[in-house]
């Protein structure tokens, strides 16, 4: 079947399987960044926003999303690439595998959440599961990308 | 491997329940967390998007919750983080993660009765019911004990009254399924105490609630409250936990469980 | 130094973290066939009948392979320098199958979906055998798991194959047995250590296609490359100059990905088919069909006097290997050979056991590499002495362990080069506040605070064995080429490598041009493992820019016209120490090109070394237990390394932040579990938890430097020695709280509860 989607502000048209999820739909779109890390909800390697609000594309049926805005990490790339530069200086990228979904979780917390805490930060971010860098280098990145003075 | 032979989006929900009905392997569509998990032959997937079940609203007695309403949508709502001290968004903000609750669907949740669903055993301690479109307005543990038939979630109706409630879980990684959960709430004098993730899904414990409503709340009653309550339910065994860990801790989760709602502010 | 010690950024780390398409699957070529696996639902069993004509006839598949197919030669797929101390145990596919998931058919299609149609038509029948599920009663086990007698060892391991037993070891300094006698105190204990998965993010994919000249390309996400090569050509017998093993970016290893577990199944297809092929697992395939920590049992046994030195430690073990053997002895080796020299007052010293076959996934290689383990045991060990002779923990290890410029009975012939572990224990407890907090407080609530200690020590790369080439080259235009075959899964070895190459040649990071893992191209390394890259590929790098730094300045001289000891290159240009001539970078680089005198300035180097000098890390924890339900949480934990020179403070940091938060993973989440049937349960991150981000306390890095005369700039390593201590100072931490002395791991509330349920124990404050 066919379905109409915005992606990263183009809209494209796309021919899908019935039982097809969105993060395969996304690779084979040419959006490589969306990875599966996992099969069963846990790893959120494939975060993406669809209408703006950060979701599993591993487990949302292509299908669904006909009509609707999907965003990948490709589609906010300055901002992606500033705070990028923010886990760099910590070295806090290592194999780099969970970066993309992680970043998206980032800046979708930094519109949903005016003055987070470091408790709500950790709590936003815990559905993004890192096996390299132990989490706290990312925390590090993120504190100073919001910028310092969090309670 | 899933494989789904058709699809369909529905406009109304006669014509979803008609699709549902028509063949054996035709079901609905949660939130699809879970999809992935074993393998399965999909007839027509019913995708119940166009029918306006996302949303949660406040009416005069109930607070109707759509079918395909989130757990994040849960989670951040006003209304629901104002009643009840909490205990809705308390029970579905610990769950894996923020985008895994954008996904995840209170309908979805509640039809497939998962043991250790902590938003079933949230909502046994409220006045739940279910509203199905073939099986009518059913109270939550009606639904829950009943065999599984086709038919449609349509809305939870929760009784809006002034019930103060409280909701404990034991988990070993924060981002685990729970050991064991229980809820308690009050309402006036009368206790409702649920334990769930027994692994066994959420059940009420009618005679330790029993026991609490009728005597004056003190250290000593909670305690034999809970003790009751351990001893009336009963628990299991699996890689999380034994039954006889299980029992302990409903003793415990039960006891601060109806200590928070003691501190709760009365509403 | 301008350029080592300082955290420089990766310099791939942009581009990995904003998601470019830099991975293994992203290079696949779009039309390659699509590899799936048929999987043996039994743990030990013997095909006997296999129909594959079905999914032959499907539209779209290619081929399907039976172990009727394949090579009958057997190999082994360790990521183990040649000749390899690892039983060639394996078959591609074979008629026994010796765990739930071992292979079965090989089958390729045109996607995904008809791979798995053409799997389901396969008709297999079994005959099933009894399996050898429980490795402690695996000597007497009726069945063998490998019975065959083609299984070929490259020396003798001490394999007693009727047994499963694949390796039985001793080694011993000293009387134990007299010596222990003579030991006023004796404290014994034995040690449950889990099977630990590497879960790494990126699961385990590979493509190949055949190129030009009809040599098969195999690009993988491996640590291994070459020791994949070498085992691809055994595997299936064609020479290895016929191979080409590429790695490009990686997501993880941990050890996982030093077994070649995916490579051999779509390279096949690709030789049978000549078609380009791809493989990828899944999460499931990739807990559940690859290896796994080695899960051990660890009896140990202390002396002491009742001054508190600590005269005879004796370890007795056995390890599980699963069914194949690939890293059996080398890491069950490693436990006494990373255990015994820490304290160095002893008499006697013992490590010995065996390693046993069993019907269950092959255990392999994963961070720590028996080291784990070992130090888990020993150390609690330790502090359970420490209580017997009511001995500040801390005070006991800083009396027993060895120092810089000592021995140890197990190496009476060398010395500790350089240790600031004593410093590391000082630091340590001041950072967490030892004194005040050590043992316990309670709290209210319920609730006990409480402090443990463990200290460990690792090594840096395989002495005698680990060696690695480098070649950095002069460009026509002044900047450099640096060919490592070294294997960076996300670390940064890449970019500190560059770093070093860059010190040594005074010139900015940005200068070197990191081309690495290409066996074509690459000098040979032995991959990313055993914690060699810093240490031995480093060094290996900083002899070949200090070789083409003389050819730079015989070179300069010669085009100055004077002798080599009258010019200085100081990064930048050749000058003469009078001053009054030079020559650029620049201009040499041109010239070395082309016109009179032309050559290519390349620096090359091969370092091995003796020695395998050991990181230290000494570990603090401090946990919160809950007495009423047993949970343990964990609120600080401090580490301070001794990896002797810094080369990048930002990765080292993050390397331990790592480390550290997946040995809490072993001491309180993780654990790898079958059934009784040998299913694997854990096979998703539903069941299989690592730790999230809320599961990790508070955890203070700091480094304590010593330096190193045998390492680049006095560097040893770091990538390991970070997991091994939180299983056992979270374990101490529990203890002082609730009196729970936790013999096996993971450290589950449940395990606690029992526990504190039972005593009123723990040490009086």
């Amino acid at each position: 079947m066919q379905i109409n989607v915005m992606i990263n502000n183009k809209q494209v048209s796309l021919q899908v399987e019935p039982g097809e999820f969105l993060a395969e739909t996304l690779r084979k779109h040419g959006l490589l960044s969306v990875r599966r890390g996992c099969d069963t909800s846990n790893c959120g390697l494939c975060t993406v926003w669809i209408e703006g609000k950060p979701t599993l594309s591993c487990a949302v049926l292509a299908f669904r999303v006909d009509g609707k805005k999907i965003t990948t990490i490709e589609g906010v790339a300055k901002e992606a690439g500033e705070f990028a530069e923010f886990l760099v200086a910590e070295g806090a990228e290592q194999c780099g595998f969970c970066s993309p979904g992680f970043i998206m979780t980032v800046l979708a917390m930094k519109r949903e959440l005016p003055n987070p805490t470091e408790a709500e930060i950790v709590h936003y971010l815990i559905g993004n599961l890192c096996r390299c860098s132990g989490y706290l280098g990312q925390l590090r990145a993120v504190k100073k990308f919001l910028g310092v003075g969090l309670i | 491997m899933l494989s789904i032979t058709e699809l369909a989006q529905p406009e109304t929900i006669e014509e979803a329940y008609r699709i549902l009905t028509a063949r054996p392997s035709n079901v609905v569509l949660g939130g699809g967390a879970f999809l992935r998990l074993g393998s399965r032959k999909v007839g027509t997937a019913i995708d119940l998007s166009r029918l306006n079940l996302a949303e949660i609203e406040e009416q005069d007695e109930y607070i109707k919750i759509g079918a395909m309403a989130t757990f994040r949508t849960l989670e951040t709502s006003p209304v629901l983080n104002s009643c009840f001290s909490g205990i809705l968004p308390k029970a579905v903000g610990n769950v894996v993660g923020v985008q895994f609750r954008n996904i995840v669907t209170a309908g979805a949740t509640i039809f497939t009765k998962y043991g250790f669903s902590d938003f079933i055993t949230a909502l046994l301690v409220l006045d739940t019911k279910v509203e199905l479109h073939a099986g009518g307005l059913i109270p939550l543990g009606v639904f829950l004990d009943s065999p599984r038939q086709k038919d449609i979630l349509l809305r939870l109706w929760i009784k809006k009254e002034p019930r103060q409630a409280a909701y404990q879980s034991l988990r070993n990684s924060a981002g685990d399924l729970p050991i064991l959960n229980v809820a308690a709430s009050r309402l006036g004098t009368e206790w409702v105490i649920v334990a769930g993730a027994r692994p066994l899904r959420a059940k009420v414990a009618v005679q330790a609630a029993a026991q609490l409503s009728s005597a004056d709340v003190s250290l000593e009653t909670i305690r034999c409250a809970a003790d009751v309550a351990a001893a009336e339910l009963s628990f299991g065994t699996n890689a999380r936990g034994s039954a006889q860990y299980r029992q302990a801790m409903c003793r415990v989760l039960v006891k601060r469980a109806v200590t928070e709602v003691l501190q709760c502010k009365s509403m | 130094m301008k350029i080592v010690g300082k955290g420089f950024p990766k310099t791939d780390g942009m581009m990995i973290a904003t998601g470019k398409p830099v991975y293994t699957d992203d290079l696949a070529m779009a039309r390659a066939l699509v590899v799936k696996i048929l999987r043996s639902p039994h743990a030990f069993a013997r095909i006997t009948a296999i129909d594959t004509s079905r999914a032959t006839e499907l539209d779209g598949v290619e081929c399907v392979l039976t172990y009727k197919d394949v090579p009958k030669v057997r190999f082994t797929l360790a990521g183990q320098t040649y000749p390899e101390p690892s039983p060639y145990d394996r078959l591609i596919l074979e008629e026994i199958v010796r765990y739930v998931g071992d292979e079965v058919a090989i089958v390729a299609a045109v996607d995904e979906q008809t791979a798995a149609r053409a799997l389901r038509l396969i008709k297999v029948e079994y005959e099933v055998w009894d399996a050898v599920l429980d490795f402690e009663t695996a000597k007497e086990h009726p069945s063998t798991v490998h019975p065959e007698d083609d299984l070929h060892c490259n020396y003798d391991i001490g394999m007693q194959r009727e047994r499963n037993v694949v390796s039985s070891q001793k080694v011993e300094a000293g009387d134990v047995e007299g010596e222990l006698k003579q030991c006023p105190v004796v404290i014994e204990e034995t040690f449950y250590t889990q099977a630990q998965a590497h879960a790494m993010m990126e699961t385990y994919r590979a493509f190949n296609y055949l190129d030009h000249t009809g040599r098969l390309v195999v690009v993988s996400s491996t640590q291994i490359p070459f020791h994949v090569r070498r085992q691809l050509a055994r595997a299936l017998q064609i020479p290895a100059s016929r191979i080409r093993v590429i790695k490009p970016r990686i997501g993880g290893g941990f050890g996982g990905k030093q077994t070649g577990a995916v490579e051999v199944f779509s390279a096949l297809v690709t030789l049978k088919t000549g078609k380009p092929a791809k493989i990828v697992y899944d999460r499931c395939e990739t807990f559940s069909c690859t290896t796994s920590r080695h899960a051990m049992r660890l009896k140990v046994r202390l002396g002491a006097d009742l001054s508190g030195y600590i005269r005879v430690i004796d370890i007795q073990g056995l390890s599980d290997t699963g069914a194949y053997g690939e890293h059996a002895s080398t890491v069950f080796s490693v436990v006494g050979a990373k255990t015994l020299p820490l304290y160095n007052k002893t008499k006697a010293v013992r490590f010995m056991g065996d390693v046993v076959y069993t019907n269950k996934m092959p255990a392999g290689a994963l961070r720590g590499y028996g080291a784990t383990q070992g130090t888990f045991a020993l150390e609690s060990a330790v502090n359970k002495l420490a209580e017997k002779l009511d001995i500040d923990p801390a005070q006991l290890r800083l009396q027993n362990l060895i120092r810089e410029g000592e021995s140890c009975l197990i190496h009476a012939d060398s010395s500790l080069k350089s240790s600031s572990l004593a410093r590391c224990i000082a630091k340590g407890q001041e950072l967490i506040g030892w004194n005040a907090k050590y043992p316990r407080t309670e709290m209210a609530d319920n609730k006990v605070r409480a402090v443990g200690m463990a200290v460990t020590m690792q090594g840096s790369g395989i002495a005698g064995i680990d060696t690695a080439s480098a070649e950095i080259r002069l460009n026509d235009d002044g900047n450099y080429t640096l060919l490592v075959g070294s294997t960076d899964m996300g670390t940064g070895s890449d970019t500190i490598l560059a770093q070093m190459a860059a010190e040594v040649l005074a010139t900015s990071l940005d200068s070197i041009i990191v081309h690495a893992a290409d066996t074509d191209v690459s000098p040979y390394d032995p991959g990313s493992y055993a914690s060699s890259t810093t240490y031995v590929t480093g060094m290996a790098v900083v002899m070949a820019a200090q070789d083409l730094k003389r050819q730079i300045i015989e070179s300069g001289a010669q085009q100055l016209a004077v002798e080599p000891d009258k010019v200085v290159f100081d990064g930048a240009a050749v000058r003469t120490l009078a001053g009054d001539k030079a020559v650029s970078l620049q201009k040499l680089a041109e010239r070395s090109v082309v016109g009179a005198g032309q050559r290519q300035l390349v620096g090359n180097a091969t370092y091995g070394s003796s020695e395998s000098p050991p990181p230290f890390v000494a570990g603090f924890a401090e946990v919160e237990v809950d007495k009423e339900t047993g949970k343990v949480e964990l609120l600080e934990y401090v580490a301070v390394v001794d990896c002797g020179t810094v080369i990048n403070p930002n990765l080292a940091r993050i390397q331990v932040e790592g480390g550290i938060v997946q040995g809490i993973g072993l001491a309180l989440y993780e654990e790898v579990r079958y059934d009784d049937k040998g299913r694997l349960q854990t096979d998703s991150f539903l069941q299989y938890k690592i730790p999230c981000r809320k599961d990790i306390g508070n955890i203070t890095v700091a480094f304590e430097e010593s330096f190193e005369p045998t390492g680049p700039f006095g560097a040893k390593s770091i990538g390991e020695v970070v997991i091994n201590t939180p299983a056992p100072a979270i374990a101490h931490a529990v203890y002082n709280a609730v009196g729970l002395r936790a013999t096996s791991l993971p450290i589950t509330p449940e395990k606690v509860f029992q526990a504190a349920g039972s005593r009123t124990g723990g040490p009086r404050p």
